[in-house]
């Protein structure tokens, strides 16, 4: 197999998503403001997209659903989207701050 | 894999020269994923998401899927995206240095935690045998709409009830906390 038929690959996708998670999963980790969080959380969902396509693409008989799967996950992700930003502004107008080190009215 | 595909195409026939196209994909997805989770301030962190972004675009068209191509560039990189700058225009955060309280272990624990994670799922990937099986449809957008209305309709209409909530709730909550 040679570097230019890639992407008849399954595997080649299986490693992008792994990759792609693995980058959100870091973002997650050293971001300190909620919404610099929020961006890492996407790319962990875009990372679990392109698996469910990849293995619709290959390996699946019914190629439907990995497609209709996908659609859902990027409609549970704008409405995630719409309400995390929601309660963001919340916490600015309440903290004047959206640093994750300063929301910690709860710890006494 | 058919066998026709395992003999090296020339780089300047049609079948290398996709692939190449499909390197460069490649490249953004990973160079943009990388601008997202790395960059100081957050409005370039929301530039790296969208670019990122239109590389999975491309893995979807890859991937057979020109109409969740199509979702992706129209839901992500055209309402997401906004909806992140709108809110980062709103809060108007000024990302401090990197190292605070939490130590400056972070940086390397959370990169060895990411690398650790992707490394292992690669080669899990990798090593499985994936069973193929015979398609039974061709997966056109086409067969995509008719199954969304009679095998999916009752998650179609749950999803649209989701959103509609959600929108609802999202208005309530960034509208309690207005006057001050």
């Amino acid at each position: 197999m040679s570097i230019l038929t890639l992407y008849n690959d399954l595997n080649t996708f299986l490693v992008i998503g792994a990759v792609l998670f693995g980058i959100g999963i870091y973002g997650i980790v050293t971001r300190r403001t909620l919404i610099g969080m929020l961006i890492a959380a996407e790319l962990i969902l875009a990372g679990a997209s392109v698996n469910f396509m990849a293995f619709n693409r290959f390996t699946s008989p019914d190629p439907v659903t990995g497609q209709v799967f996908t659609l859902f996950i990027m409609a549970v992700a704008a409405a995630e989207a719409a309400i995390g930003l929601s309660i963001i502004i919340a916490v600015y107008r309440q903290f004047k701050s959206i640093d994750a080190e300063d929301t910690v009215q709860l710890k006494g | 894999m058919n066998p026709s595909m395992v003999t090296s195409p020339s780089l300047f026939s049609v079948d290398g020269l996709v692939g190449v196209v499909f390197l460069i994909n490649l490249v953004i997805t990973i160079v943009g994923g990388f601008i997202a989770c790395n960059s100081e301030r957050l409005v370039r962190a929301v530039a790296g998401l969208i670019v990122c972004f239109i590389g999975v675009a491309g893995v979807y068209y890859f991937l057979n899927s020109p109409f969740v191509a199509l979702m992706q560039v129209l839901i992500y990189v055209g309402a997401v995206s906004v909806t992140i700058s709108f809110a980062i225009m709103l809060a108007a955060p000024e990302e401090k240095k990197r190292v605070g309280p939490a130590g400056p272990l972070v940086g390397p624990a959370g990169f060895a935690t990411a690398a650790l994670l992707a490394g292992g799922f690669s080669v899990l990937a990798v090593r499985t045998d994936w069973k193929v099986m015979a398609k039974i449809n061709d997966g056109s957008i086409k067969t995509i709409g008719i199954e969304l209305l009679t095998n999916y309709s009752m998650v179609f209409e749950l999803i649209s009830i989701v959103l509609l909530i959600a929108i609802l709730g999202a208005l309530v909550i960034a509208r309690s906390g207005r006057d001050n």
